[in-house]
């Protein structure tokens, strides 16, 4: 007893002793966390008394601890809704890079061409058969083998299904009416995986299957991905030159709540988003908000260089300036930050 | 004779068919034991347990502060939920025949089946909410929540199997009650609430979704109750979930680290336990 | 010293009230003590229960305005865009793959309990239970890693093909081989509970006293009929209460489940179709759930999956004291 005492002692001693610097709590997307990690551990390397903490639990998780105050900072890839802002006034939106959903398959095709119609169609379940008429009209001159499709979506809510069907509603009518876009929709048919690596590996594993998924999963796992034809008429590669080319092509409105799937421009790829960092306009924490707002403006400038090994679209030019300008209106106890010294 | 013969032979079919299931249990579990050895050997280190973890394609990084994590999560779990559920679980064997029993017994019953991710969503909303915080303290609450129910229950039936002869012993030589319960009864009981405690403490060390919402991560130490902790198995998601393959053999191997750990601490528990037990036999 | 009644005496067969029956004011501050501490924490297990029934039906209480219980569990449309939410392919997914894993998991991990306990030599015992618990570590996630990577292709081919080929006659086993669905779930989720099952009748077993089995044996009876007469019988509510609790972890599995049903919002009659299940769901939407209704469709399937829970829970009992007063009769 005595000696379960002493222990309960001494570690109840440690946190006095250890000497904490600012962490910093944040939580949202999945889908940049690999990015935002190494992110944290390079800006740490630069401001060792900093440090970041950030766990993926969903686009709307992180809008939801916002709302609550639970965190320091949230993260999501769809932007908020007019009623989530109202829950939450005051929070800025800071795009910090670009991300691409790929459409990838399982069928001995080697460089799979689609369309507008024939994606929506096929998601809907019209189109059953890879060598049906309309696919092959798609990709005249390849031998489409005689396979059953089998749709994959998502299971689980995400910003990548939001940024999906978001496109497919655009570019279909009848998409819209039946399915409508959101992160979590009523799928006719097809089976669902969880997460990206479900989606991944239920495509792997099953012939015929034909499923959407985040660049950076593609590419890691070296699944083919299908050409698709933008709005220009181009057969559009996805990659993260042509993810960043979406974005050049879109007005940006002051809160950077824009969706640009289906953007204009020769080169750009038609199912494209961006991801966000939540903070308060007025940070209420006096050591917090300066680190926030430093490590925001390290992360659209001197950050973006790490995005693009890890299969991430940086912001192009002309974003990164008008996030800049945001960053610079960003106050912490009502007073604005002084950012000269760190760039 | 020929009853005979067909009795011998029931009992040897029984006897195979009651080792054959032994067999099928096992396949399996072997099986997947295989899979985690075998994809989290090769990444087992020193470092692994001792480091921070780092970003995806840096070399190194370890689940130190997981492991650490994991320990103080499943500490405060038990330091919750195993005086109410084993004392859940007395209370309903020595006076659990009354409506007030019978309600909690059906209610731990039905308390087993919760999802653990409903668990969390309640821990989240009665303390993450209020306290404007992720905590280690919510997570251990909440896989407190998960633990009693299933303590209790097991701890009520081991108790109700003590013999009676023995508490009417021990009452007869004039201990009083509660005594009797405490050091004749339960005492005797405690091989299997060990058991019934290292079981609770091995699905609370598995889980993921309760802490999601509760204690969140960390990629830090931390030894504070009030700031988000890192927990293996908030971490194994983290990796597994991710596209890039070092991560996903990172979570092997964590895995691993967390089974290995487990099994430790049900060696050192049953050893510890070997010679201060009667057996009831 | 107090004075016990002769009923108390003869109660059932390790069911006795190990208590007496006779005045309950314990005579010591002592006793006092410890009857107020045990029946708080008992206590905290329905305070337990109470706040999280609350909970959910504080947060579900928007469902409630625009549809009705009945619709609800009845319907079948699960659609968050147009807020359109019916529960029934997610009960009957539930339903199926629990009976699945009951049905499969309890006579291995009662005959691997008697195995260990009554057939083995004495030593083998607390090794095989060592590793069986350690199993009951293995995080969710993994298995359903080991699912994807292991089962799923098992199943792919050859089991389900051979399934179909032998019993093709039952509306169960029709339809393509895919792998996951409904059969893949109830496999990962027997294998989930056998170590909580195995274990705990292990030690309930453990504790049967040596002279019924000898009883037994002295009355002429062969080791599967002292199994079956004197040892069983004596554990028999103890085995019940561990298979509760292996259909409790079943109903309320999450991750595993959710990687290898197919997450299919239609109901099929054949196990090999995808499915769905009720935690499965909530764990798929809920991080992403925005909006008093969808969360509250969400809080109402987890209190759905509670009903599912206390229906299943009483019709157990029901049967095993149906069966009980007629065996000690």
């Amino acid at each position: 007893m005595k000696k379960i005492l002493a222990i309960l002692a001494a570690l109840a001693a440690v946190p006095a002793l250890a000497q904490s610097p600012v962490l910093i709590n944040g939580a949202g997307a999945t889908f940049p966390y690999p990015l935002y990690s190494k992110w944290f551990a390079e800006f740490n390397k630069l401001h060792p008394d900093i440090r970041f903490n950030y766990q993926a639990i969903g686009s709307g998780g992180g809008i939801q601890q916002v709302t609550n105050k639970t965190v320091d900072f949230g993260a999501t890839d769809a932007p908020m809704k007019e009623e989530q802002l109202a829950a939450a006034p005051g929070t800025v939106h800071i795009p910090t890079v670009l991300g691409a959903v790929v459409v990838t398959y399982n069928a001995p095709v080697q460089e799979l061409r689609l369309t507008p119609e024939v994606l929506s169609a096929i998601f809907l379940g019209k189109i059953t058969k890879w060598n049906d008429p309309a696919l092959a009209a798609a990709n005249p001159g390849v031998k489409l083998p005689d396979m059953e499709i089998v749709s994959v979506h998502r299971s689980d809510g995400s910003g990548t299904s939001a940024i999906f069907t978001n496109y497919l509603s655009k570019v279909s009518p009848e998409f819209e009416k039946e399915v409508g876009s959101g992160t979590s929709v009523k799928w006719p048919g097809g089976l669902g995986g969880k997460g990206n690596d479900g989606v991944t590996g239920l495509v792997k594993q099953t012939p015929g299957a034909i499923g959407y998924v985040e660049l950076a999963y593609a590419n890691q796992n070296k699944l083919p991905v299908a050409l698709l034809k933008n709005r220009e008429g181009h057969f559009v590669k996805p990659t993260t030159e042509t993810t960043s080319n979406a974005a050049a092509g879109v007005q940006m409105p002051e809160d950077f709540r824009v969706s640009i799937t289906n953007a204009a421009g020769k080169d750009s790829y038609p199912i494209a988003g961006f991801t966000y960092l939540l903070v308060p306009s007025d940070i209420q924490d006096q050591v917090k908000g300066k680190a926030l707002v430093e490590f925001l403006w390290w992360a659209v400038h001197d950050g973006q260089a790490f995005a693009a090994p890890l299969d991430y679209a940086p912001l192009p030019k002309s974003v990164v300036e008008k996030v800049a300008a945001r960053i610079n209106t960003l106050k912490v106890q009502g007073k604005p930050v002084a950012l000269g010294t760190h760039r | 004779m020929m009853r005979l013969h067909l009795r011998n032979a029931v009992n040897v079919a029984a006897t195979i068919a009651c080792g054959a299931t032994v067999l099928i249990a096992m396949a399996p579990l072997a099986s997947v034991l295989w899979l985690v050895v075998s994809r989290g050997a090769a990444g087992l280190s020193l470092d692994f347990f001792t480091h921070l973890p780092t970003p995806v394609g840096e070399p190194g990084g370890g689940v130190g502060n997981a492991i650490a994590g994991t320990a103080y999560l499943v500490g405060l779990a038990c330091l919750f939920g195993l005086p109410v559920g084993i004392g859940a679980g007395v209370y309903l064997a020595e006076r659990g025949d009354g409506r007030l029993g019978h309600a909690i017994r059906f209610t731990a019953e039905v308390l087993s089946g919760v999802p653990s991710i409903v668990i969390g969503i309640v821990a989240y909303g009665l303390l993450v909410v209020p306290m404007r915080r992720f905590s280690a303290l919510a997570g251990g609450i909440a896989l407190a929540i998960l633990m009693v129910p299933m303590l209790a229950r097991t701890t009520e039936e081991l108790v109700r199997l003590v013999p009676r002869s023995l508490r009417e012993a021990s009452l007869a030589l004039g201990v009083h009650e509660w005594k009797t319960s405490l050091s004749v009864v339960l005492r005797t009981a405690l091989g299997g609430i060990v058991t019934a405690v290292l079981l609770a403490i091995s699905r609370a060390a598995g889980e993921t979704a309760p802490l999601l919402f509760t204690a969140l991560n960390n990629q830090y130490w931390n030894a504070k109750p009030d700031q988000p902790t890192a927990s293996l198995t908030v971490q194994i998601y983290n990796y597994a979930i991710s596209p890039y393959e070092d991560w996903h053999q990172k979570a092997w191997t964590a895995a691993l680290v967390l089974l290995l750990l487990v099994g430790s601490l049900n060696l050192a528990a049953r050893l510890f336990t070997r010679g201060r037990l009667r057996d009831a036999r | 010293m107090r004075l016990e009644r002769t009923a108390d005496v003869t109660g059932p067969v390790g069911r006795a009230p190990v208590a007496p029956a006779g005045p309950l004011l314990p005579a010591n501050r002592g006793d006092r003590l410890f009857a107020v501490g045990l029946t708080i924490f008992a206590g905290i297990v329905l305070l337990i229960a109470g706040l999280i029934v609350l909970m959910l039906l504080r947060v579900a209480h928007p469902l409630s305005a625009s549809t009705s219980i009945a619709k609800f569990i009845t319907g079948t449309d699960w659609d968050p865009v147009q807020l359109s939410f019916g529960a029934l392919p997610f009960i009957y997914g539930t339903v199926v793959t629990s009976i699945v894993a009951i049905v499969l998991a309890v006579p291995v991990s009662v005959g691997l309990a008697v195995f260990l306990v009554e057939i083995a030599p004495a030593r083998v015992q607390p090794i095989v239970s060592f590793l069986i618990e350690t199993l009951a570590a293995i995080p969710s996630v993994v298995y359903g890693l080991w699912g994807l990577f292991v089962l799923v292709p098992l199943l792919r081919s050859p089991v389900e093909p051979f399934l179909r080929q032998v019993f093709g006659f039952l509306p169960l086993f029709r339809g393509p081989a895919i792998g996951v669905g409904y059969l893949a779930a109830g496999l990962i989720l027997a294998i989930m509970i056998l170590p909580t099952i195995a274990s705990v009748t292990i030690e309930v077993l453990k504790t049967v006293p040596p002279p019924l089995r000898e009883g037994a044996y002295g009355l002429g009876a062969t080791r599967w009929e002292a199994i079956r007469m004197a040892v069983l019988p004596y554990a028999r509510n103890g085995i019940v209460g561990a298979v509760l609790l292996g259909l409790g972890r079943a109903l309320g599995e999450t991750m595993a489940v959710t990687m290898v049903i197919g997450n299919s919002h239609e109901i099929h009659a054949s196990l090999f179709a995808p499915g769905y299940s009720l935690p499965a769901i909530i764990a798929n939407e809920f991080a992403e759930a925005t909006g008093p209704l969808y969360v509250g469709a969400l809080a109402g399937l987890a209190l759905v999956l509670f009903g599912i829970t206390i229906v299943l829970n009483a019709v157990a009992r029901l049967l095993v004291h149906g069966v009980g007063s007629r065996a000690s009769a």
